[in-house]
């Protein structure tokens, strides 16, 4: 029930928002942050409860359509509240990047971001498959919206260009899910989209490697990997900083979610066939984007790559397919999370004063916003994988179990360390480093980051320094979980020695 | 019964066909062009019943009956867009008419 | 006991996060009191640990705090582990890091950003603690990433010089490299033995591992990997001379007393490692015997006061490294002990000098500075007889020991002598060149300045002088720690042997003054012959390296990302959509609007249909 009550909170409080523009311009950014606010706090309160046999912390079973084997079924377990929580708070954090940003059609603007919320929260909870792709798509269009009503220069392009790659990708998805409907049939006499059902059903043969691979792809996506990152940069420096937010933190994590959840433990065999090439495919990413990143000149783009690289960890953590990797890539979604929203903000924000991503016009800042230059210190120091900040945890892990999987592609991957400090230093030097050119700026424009901004800066900043301090808090919660979903498989990793 | 033995029919139908069809491609006047669209209604027309005829069944009467409606409807609404056509760009020339082009 | 073990590490990041979170807003002599007062107080707890451990008598003490993380079988933790070598690195980083946090009082007294620097200063003391007490590897990687980063910071503190932030990038991703190759090591380690925890580690290794077998010199290469680029060892010495592009005293700190011995230290503490593969211990040999030659020459032919001393720097962790690869493990700490006396002795004199005189750096523009400036002067001499290992002071007992070790050894050891002779010989050279231009001689300019040197600034000057010149005389526990490892045979050596470890440094000295004070060798007439000038260059640019890693690496990868900055994976998307367009545009030139070219069209379809039909 209370998961129905969270998704129905975003949807209600959306459509509240948008009804509140008629009275109150400042009004719906009230109503977007109190039902955010909400949201959380009911999500906090899951965490007092005790999982039930099954490894559930919260469970919600109705009869949808019974006919085809389609229910209403959401459930939580602790990976999920993880990642709730992760959503609900970058939720509040983006309404605050918005806060001052948003001024045409705030109404309009804050109900596509809670539903595009209410949407990823679906998409969390969701174990029935038809489900799960009904809050996929529920997550796609508002955000279409975003980037394409409140974006920059070029923002319709990047929505197209975002609409069709995911559309597209959704649309394997959707073949995928049908074709496991109707195996479950072939094999058990009815069709069935739930979740437990479709664990059973046997994938093996060239058939099970196909239906995959339209998960694969889906989930690659929206994560995404190389080759199918290209639509990212150009969301993400089009969409308004709320949506870049929202897109780095949060959506992308539903594509490793998915790989976590359905494309691994759906298709043992064919992942563990596959697993070489997922890893290859992650290494390349980290390192190819990294190398991108360093040569773009447009800020957020840059950052942009630099997520793509970053979640290549996710990816091969996840086809390392054992504790530490499958921890690391859930560390890494977290710690990834606070530290690209901030980022993006950080780039927004400085969009938002000297209206220019552009590079080579900055520099110097230092001497003239102390404030935002630490802060911006911080996170690109949290992203380079300093020890002690929750993405060094994250990727040390994911490269710790990959190294027992796979040596090569691990090596690989550790280039990233290096060609993440080249990047990360790089825009430190152009931006804020060097020397202050005043005749560009005058002196209202470059304000420092005020007490609003730095308060959520600050919590971002307590949050990754718990990560990287103290991340048993977060293990523990997924745990259970992941070693579950070991088990699930330990038959045929043991024969096959790791995935 | 020994008629009209029924490849004649149809050699007619066909001729009757190809006329409506290069009526309809080569005229430009659009009244033209629906007269040509009857011809070939008819020619099919024809061709069932002379099938209707050669194997003794009505369904191809019951085609013939239902093909004269049509025509009858087509010409109704037929001539009905050309007179608005006519209203609407003062010519009946159907290559002016080629605004839906991709 | 050793309950307070955690505070040392705690004490001077509570200094960084007060200096943090003030933000500039204290006045200057809160700040140094903050800044200094912090690393004093863990210089006091670090000393009373010291004194209890010994006392004790124990071979070892573990402190935990918390589990870090526990993830299946992997759970390393916040735990502190003290024995002998980690009680001489704690003393020498609190100790010599407070002396350097005093000098810098006074010496970064005019600087604008006088709290962001001890905010920096203390982080990096906070991070290299937690580097020498970890228990743990990863906890080892916390601090020895912390400290890159403090270095980076620290280099580029002058940020508004594009320059400097570039010596700060480079020092940090070259370093990178290193410890990129050190986490692999980690991997490879914690794969095969299934724990990071340093004495299991050890001990499990011991155990599984042959001599020499396969996995044992994987893992000690990645661990030499990690080392030599902290320790700026070849082949990734080259971000060092650049370093100095940080205010003197973190030159002094980080890149001669502490951080760049971080590699020896981490060598030293993982030695079982090396002792099982003992083709790379040879390799850590040879490692630092050409680099303390290469560096050697390269300090001859430099200008820059702070240069040249990073070059000896460089040369004389070669020499600890030679020292570790001959497994003369507590030789090379003891080195790293009075190397930390003297050069930061030295730092902190050219300190002195470049702040008297304005910021100079080019010893050619100074001479006969001895009057002006005696503090900084006897500092140098000081210095720079236990640098050449003059009879007596600290640097002579170390270099000793590495020394004849390294003869004792069998194969190679006669060749690693002779090298480390010879290398004494160019320290003779290059350091009392430096004395020679800078105090004697005629002046060259700055002859108004007065020397710069408050109690603040010359207090750490005498006590590291008195440190240099009877550090030698400190005896190190470490005996317990290395004890199954080491040779305790004595070293009976024939007087020749002696008598040549202490003549060739004072050759040196003696051929420096002829040329560089008494004038009556004409360096000039050296530098006539084009040979001479192109070796020259040559040396001056550090062997070249510096030009060779730059068209290597970063220039193809600058090029190629340069090249590839609009995404070529983009790009093949854009040909699906120009494809589509084309295609489209195809297709359209179809739809003329002619009614009768779409008669046609359905004629003509319907005629091939009924072909096919009729014929299939």
């Amino acid at each position: 029930m209370i998961l129905l009550l969270l998704i129905s909170l975003l949807f209600v409080g959306g459509l509240l928002a948008w009804l509140a523009e008629m009275f109150d311009k400042n009004l719906p950014r009230v109503v977007a942050i109190s039902s955010l606010i909400i949201a959380l706090l009911v999500m906090l309160t899951l965490l007092g409860n005790d999982a039930n046999s099954d490894g559930w912390i919260a469970t919600l079973d109705w009869q949808w359509i019974p006919q085809f084997g389609i229910g209403f079924y959401l459930a939580a377990d602790g990976l999920s509240v993880l990642l709730l929580i992760l959503t609900a708070f970058l939720g509040v954090i983006a309404v605050a990047a918005a806060w001052d940003e948003i001024h045409d059609r705030p109404g309009f603007f804050y109900f596509n971001l809670l539903w595009t919320l209410a949407g990823v929260i679906g998409v969390f909870t969701a174990l029935d498959l038809f489900l799960f792709f009904f809050f996929w798509e529920v997550m796609l269009i508002p955000m279409y919206f975003i980037i394409a009503i409140w974006g920059h220069e070029n923002k319709n392009y990047a929505a197209m260009k975002f609409f069709i790659f995911t559309q597209v990708s959704g649309l394997l998805m959707l073949a995928a899910i049908l074709m496991m409907a109707f195996l479950h049939s072939v094999q058990y006499g009815t069709p069935s989209f739930r979740y437990e059902d479709l664990l059973s059903v046997s994938t093996s043969g060239m058939l099970g490697t196909l239906t995959m691979l339209g998960f694969f792809i889906a989930f690659t996506t929206k994560l995404p990997s190389v080759p199918f990152h290209s639509w990212l940069p150009d969301a993400h420096s089009q969409a308004p900083t709320a949506g870049s937010v929202i897109l780095a933190g949060i959506l992308l994590k539903t594509g490793a979610y998915g790989l976590i959840r359905f494309a691994v433990p759906l298709f043992p065999e064919a992942s563990l066939a596959f697993a070489p090439v997922a890893m290859a495919l992650a290494a390349i990413s980290i390192v190819y984007c990294a190398k991108v990143a360093f040569a773009q000149e447009d800020i957020k783009r840059l950052i942009a790559y630099t997520s793509v690289s970053h979640m290549g960890f996710v990816t091969l953590g996840v086809y390392a397919w054992n504790e530490q990797a499958l921890q690391g890539a859930v560390m890494t979604m977290l710690a990834h999370g606070l530290s690209a929203a901030a980022l993006f903000m950080l780039a927004g924000g400085l969009q938002h004063r000297i209206h220019t991503r552009h590079m080579p016009d900055m520099g110097g800042f230092w001497g003239q916003v102390p404030r935002m230059s630490v802060v911006a210190l911080f996170f690109s120091v949290a992203a380079l994988g300093m020890p002690g900040l929750g993405n060094f945890i994250g990727e040390f892990l994911a490269l710790l179990g990959a190294f027992q999987a796979n040596i090569l592609f691990t090596a690989i991957a550790a280039l990233g360390l290096i060609l993440a400090s080249v990047y990360s230093l790089w825009v430190i030097q152009k931006v804020f480093h060097g020397d202050f050119a005043k005749e560009k700026y005058d002196n209202g424009q470059l304000s420092d980051l005020n007490q609003r901004e730095m308060t959520f800066f600050i919590l971002m900043m307590l949050g990754l320094i718990w990560m990287g301090l103290y991340p048993q808090s977060f293990l523990n919660l997924s745990e259970p979980v992941l070693n579950g979903l070991l088990s699930m498989t330990a038959e045929l990793t043991q024969t096959g020695g790791g995935l | 019964m020994q008629g009209i033995p029924y490849e004649h029919g149809l050699i007619l139908a066909s001729i009757l066909f190809a006329i409506g069809l290069v009526g309809v491609l080569t005229r430009r006047n659009i009244v033209f062009l629906l007269m040509s669209l009857e011809i070939m209604l008819n020619a099919c027309g024809l061709a069932f019943i002379v099938a209707s005829a050669r194997w003794e069944q009505a369904d191809g009467q019951v085609m013939f009956l239902m093909i004269l409606t049509l025509a009858a409807a087509e010409v109704a609404v037929g001539l009905g867009l050309i007179i608005q056509l006519y209203r609407r760009y003062h010519t009946v020339d159907i290559d002016r008419l080629s605004e839906m082009k991709g | 006991m050793l309950t307070q073990i955690w505070l040392m590490p705690t004490l001077p990041l509570l200094g960084f996060l007060s200096l943090v979170l003030t933000a500039g807003t204290l006045p200057k002599r809160a700040v140094a009191v903050i800044g200094a007062g912090s690393i004093g107080l863990a210089f006091l707890v670090a000393l009373s640990v010291a004194i209890q451990f010994l006392a004790s008598g124990e071979e070892a003490v573990t402190q935990s705090l918390w589990v870090w993380m526990s993830v299946g079988g992997f759970n390393p933790g916040f735990s502190f582990y003290i024995d002998g070598l980690t009680v001489v690195m704690m003393l020498v980083i609190t100790g010599v890091g407070f002396l350097i946090h005093l000098y810098s009082t006074g010496f970064m007294i005019d600087d604008p950003s006088y709290s962001r620097f001890f905010s920096y200063m203390n982080l990096f003391v906070a991070a290299m603690l937690t580097l020498v007490l970890a228990d743990n590897l990863v906890l080892l990687y916390l601090g020895w990433e912390g400290v890159g980063l403090c270095s980076y910071l620290l280099i580029g503190f002058w940020y508004t010089n594009p320059e400097n932030g570039y010596a700060a990038r480079k020092a940090f991703v070259v370093t990178r490299v290193g410890d990129t190759s050190m986490a692999l090591g980690l991997f490879l380690l914690f794969a095969q033995l299934g724990t990071l925890n340093i004495q299991d580690m050890l001990h499990a290794a011991e155990a599984e591992w042959q001599v020499g077998s396969g996995m044992a010199i994987a893992a000690a290469l990645l661990l030499l990997g990690g080392a030599v680029g902290k320790s700026a060892q070849l082949p990734l010495q080259t971000w060092l001379p650049d370093a100095m592009a940080g205010p003197t005293p973190i030159s002094a700190l980080i890149h001669a007393a502490t951080m760049v011995t971080a590699g020896v230290y981490l060598i030293a503490r993982t030695h079982v490692v090396f002792e099982l593969a003992p083709s790379v211990q040879e390799l850590v040999a040879w490692i630092g015997l050409i680099t303390l030659l290469m560096s050697g020459f390269t300090a001859m032919a430099q200008h820059d006061i702070k240069r040249i001393l990073a070059y000896s720097t460089i040369s004389q962790i070669g020499y600890m490294f030679l020292g570790l690869g001959v497994g003369a493990w507590s030789a090379a700490i003891f080195h790293l002990m009075t190397h930390a006396f003297f050069k930061a002795l030295l730092f902190l004199g050219a300190g002195t000098v470049i702040l008297s005189l304005h910021h100079e750096h080019d010893i050619f523009k100074m001479g006969g500075k001895r009057k002006q400036l005696p503090v900084a002067f006897l500092s140098f001499l000081i210095g720079g007889l236990a640098l050449t290992a003059f009879p007596f002071t600290s640097g002579f007992f170390s270099k000793d020991e590495i020394l004849l070790a390294a003869l004792a050894l069998e194969g190679p050891g006669t060749i690693l002598w002779l090298g480390g002779v010879i290398g004494a010989f160019f320290t003779g050279i290059y350091t009392f060149r430096l004395i020679f231009v800078v105090f004697f001689g005629e002046s060259k300019g700055h002859d108004q300045e007065k020397e710069v040197a408050g109690w603040n600034m010359a207090g750490p000057l005498f006590v590291l002088m008195l440190l240099s010149l009877v550090g030698g005389f400190i005896s190190i526990p470490v005996d317990a720690v290395f004890a199954h490892g080491e040779e305790h045979a004595e070293h009976h050596v024939s007087t020749l042997i002696h008598g040549i470890m202490i003549v060739v440094p004072l050759i040196g000295i003696a051929i420096s003054y002829l040329f560089y004070c008494s004038g009556q060798l004409s360096i000039d007439k050296l530098m006539a012959s084009k040979l001479a000038q192109s070796l020259h260059r040559f040396w001056f640019s550090g062997w070249g390296m510096d030009k060779l890693y730059d068209g290597l690496f970063v220039r193809p990868f600058v090029a190629l990302a340069r090249l590839n900055s609009k995404d070529f994976i983009d790009w093949l998307y854009g040909l699906l959509v120009s494809l589509t367009r084309w295609g489209n545009a195809l297709v359209v030139k179809s739809q003329t609007g002619y009614l009768r070219w779409y008669a046609l069209s359905i004629a003509l379809g319907l005629a091939v249909l009924l072909t096919l039909g009729v014929t299939l």
